[in-house]
């Protein structure tokens, strides 16, 4: 599957953003109204990839109590702590 | 409009706690379950539930259920019903060792022991020495008996509509209920789940305040499908708030950052808290010091350009004790303000957290309502469970680690109850044709076109003016112009229009139709709210500051389409023990 084909409409994104969290809330809905458009292909993959973790995951990571493994993660938490 | 139907015998609306653990219950005995949940399960607000779950296992102190009992009749201020309370606090221990069997990863005592920590609002020897009776796994309970949940009802196969959107309650003639309109949110169409029973496990609705610790999926879509289907909600005035969230923003502030030292301060840079409890200042109860902060705010002494908030000081602590002892508040002081707390105040406000009331039920999860001359007649069908319920265990205040407890038991109370129902009753009965109609019209009037008001505006409003006259600072005055409010605000939806009008995924048709459960829910509350004349648990009144046992020690219920207020009694008589008669609440 293509890169492209594979990122899915931000309406749908809007939604995967929905979280159990409100931390989370606002933190992706700022990232989605922020910064989305403009990001590279690469980086809205990376943003897919990242929606998929757990929730728990998700706080820890972009409170800053616990850094990702993966690079793309490292950089997209970065992203998404600047739009807020 | 021919909908497509599909057919279970059960169906479970909400994947939190409490759905989940209904719907292993059921899809283990055979049935077959469904359970709609409008986001993907596992991101239900269960997982912020990061306490942990009371159970009187002694593990670290000696304990039994009794105590519990006392503690909860105790916190609920006397409006719990006793047979409930009993009931939850009996079958605790049961429900966490199930759970430890089903993989949730409790921490460990040395011993091996589950370990429990002390939380506010629990004794021993009814009124004693603290207890230590909250089970946690890390600062991730909720989320890892979400987890377990859902792992285990993929096992037992248990089928999941996943970001589908219920919308209303389907019923027959005799109003035996019997399912629900549902929209898949992927491709914006209707479909009809029929079940010969129907749990309704939504959670809570903070979602009402503008200030609120709660997700946003927090709307009270049960509560609303409730009162619309003509069932009173009860105690809806018994609201609890934490004294500080981040203002405008609403995420928590733990109460161990005043526990540390930190105190608040009005525009003048005043440590109003002198005024208000002179010895134990920053340090009195959660609801003395929320009043002491909407007084400051009201009377003109708030800070920043809207005035609408006062500041939490930290910056006097020193960065080591902020670092070591609340590296939590740092994070998310440094995440959302882009403030260090170690040298900047923090911007705080009273945050809307747990609602106690709900769709009425009794101790076997079973909906419940008056009819006739018995106050508690069961709907046949229909059930509730968890913070969209009001067993009520809870009462007019919720003690910290109560609310995971009360999922697991009456998700599982109702699971058993249901089962009963499925043998009696094995087939499906045909629904009233006019209901459906009914709710696919209020789903399909979202398709209007043409100019009006934005759901953001409206939902903006309302959520303003919850917190404005049906906050912490409660008087006759104030809440008599906040239902006028409230009304004008309901008046306006009809107006609203959508400007986006496309199917798949369409999250703004979504929050339109959240709106209208809000707005229900609002004039439900704030009526409630207003007719109580008393201060009692979360409900506190300026100009009835007592507890009024001989008028006000029962139940409201709500009903929406008389917009009128009845009530009932508590039930003070439990199961098996002497009743805790009412005495006053001190701590």
């Amino acid at each position: 599957m293509s890169g492209i084909a594979r990122q899915p409409g931000l309406e749908r994104l809007r939604w995967q953003c929905r979280r159990g969290l409100l931390e989370l809330d606002l933190l992706f809905e700022a990232f989605l109204d922020k910064s989305y458009s403009s990001l590279s292909d690469a980086d809205k993959e990376a943003f897919n990839q990242l929606l998929e973790q757990q929730d728990q995951t998700l706080q820890e990571w972009l409170l800053g109590k616990t850094t990702p493994e993966d690079e793309a993660m490292v950089r997209m938490v970065r992203l998404i702590r600047d739009a807020v | 409009m021919n909908i497509p139907v599909r057919r279970f015998d059960t169906l479970i609306l909400g994947a939190g706690g409490g759905g989940l653990r209904a719907a292993l219950q059921l899809a283990r005995a055979d049935a077959h379950v469904a359970v709609v949940s409008k986001v993907f399960p596992t991101r239900s607000h269960t997982v912020a539930a990061q306490g942990g779950v009371n159970a009187a296992l002694a593990n670290v102190t000696p304990d039994n259920w009794h105590w519990h009992m006392y503690d909860t009749v105790k916190g609920s201020d006397y409006l719990g019903d006793q047979d409930a309370i009993e009931y939850m606090c009996r079958a605790a221990a049961h429900l966490v060792y199930e759970l430890e069997h089903a993989g949730v990863p409790f921490s460990r005592l040395e011993s091996g022991r589950i370990y429990q920590r002390p939380f506010g609002g629990q004794s021993r020897e009814f009124g004693g020495a603290q207890a230590t009776r909250t089970c946690a796994a890390a600062d991730r309970t909720g989320h890892a008996i979400l987890h377990t949940l859902y792992q285990q009802n993929i096992r037992a196969r248990t089928h999941f509509f996943d970001e589908y959107f219920a919308i209303d309650l389907i019923h027959d003639d005799e109003g035996a209920v019997l399912g629900v309109l549902t929209m898949d949110i992927a491709t914006g169409e209707p479909l009809v789940i029929e079940a010969k029973t129907t749990l309704i496990a939504t959670g809570g609705c903070g979602q009402l305040y503008r200030t609120t610790t709660n997700a946003h999926i927090n709307t009270g879509d049960g509560m609303a499908m409730a009162l619309r289907a003509g069932i009173p909600l009860q105690d809806m005035e018994f609201f609890q708030f934490h004294p500080t969230g981040i203002a405008g923003k609403g995420m928590l502030i733990t109460e161990g950052a005043r526990g540390e030292g930190g105190y608040l301060v009005n525009k003048d840079g005043e440590r109003f808290m002198e005024r208000y409890a002179p010895n134990v200042k920053d340090l009195a109860s959660r609801d003395v010091v929320s009043r002491a902060i909407s007084i400051e705010v009201r009377e003109g002494r708030g800070c920043g350009p809207n005035a609408d908030h006062v500041m939490l000081k930290l910056d006097h602590l020193g960065s080591d004790i902020v670092a070591k002892r609340l590296p939590g508040i740092r994070d998310t002081c440094k995440t959302f303000m882009h403030l260090d707390p170690v040298d900047t105040p923090i911007p705080v406000f009273p945050t809307a957290h747990y609602a106690m009331g709900g769709i009425p039920t009794d101790r076997f999860g079973r909906v419940v309502m008056p009819s006739g001359d018995s106050p508690e007649e069961v709907i046949p069908g229909l059930y509730a469970a968890g913070e969209c319920a009001c067993v009520s265990v809870h009462g007019a205040n919720r003690l910290g680690g109560n609310s995971l407890l009360d999922i697991l038991v009456f998700g599982r109370a109702a699971a058993n109850d249901i089962l009963g129902f499925l043998k009696n009753n094995r087939y499906h009965r045909p629904p009233n044709q006019a209901c459906i109609d009914k709710a696919y019209e209020r789903f399909a009037r979202w398709e209007k076109r043409g100019d009006g008001e934005s759901v953001q505006a409206v939902r903006a409003d309302l959520k303003k003016a919850m917190e404005d006259h049906c906050g912490v600072f409660r008087t006759e005055k104030i809440m008599q112009e906040g239902i006028d409010v409230i009304k004008a605000i309901r008046a306006r939806i009809p107006d609203v229009r959508l400007q986006d009008q496309s199917k798949v995924f369409n999250t703004a048709r979504v929050e339109a139709l959240e709106l209208e459960n809000l707005a229900d829910i609002a004039i439900a509350t704030m009526r409630s709210a207003e007719a109580r004349q008393e201060s009692r648990g979360a409900h506190s009144r300026i100009d009835y500051p007592d507890r009024d046992d001989a008028h006000w020690m029962k139940h409201s219920l709500y009903t929406l389409q008389d917009d009128s207020l009845d009530y009932k009694p508590v039930r003070t008589k439990p199961m098996s023990v002497e009743t805790f008669p009412p005495k006053k609440r001190v701590y």
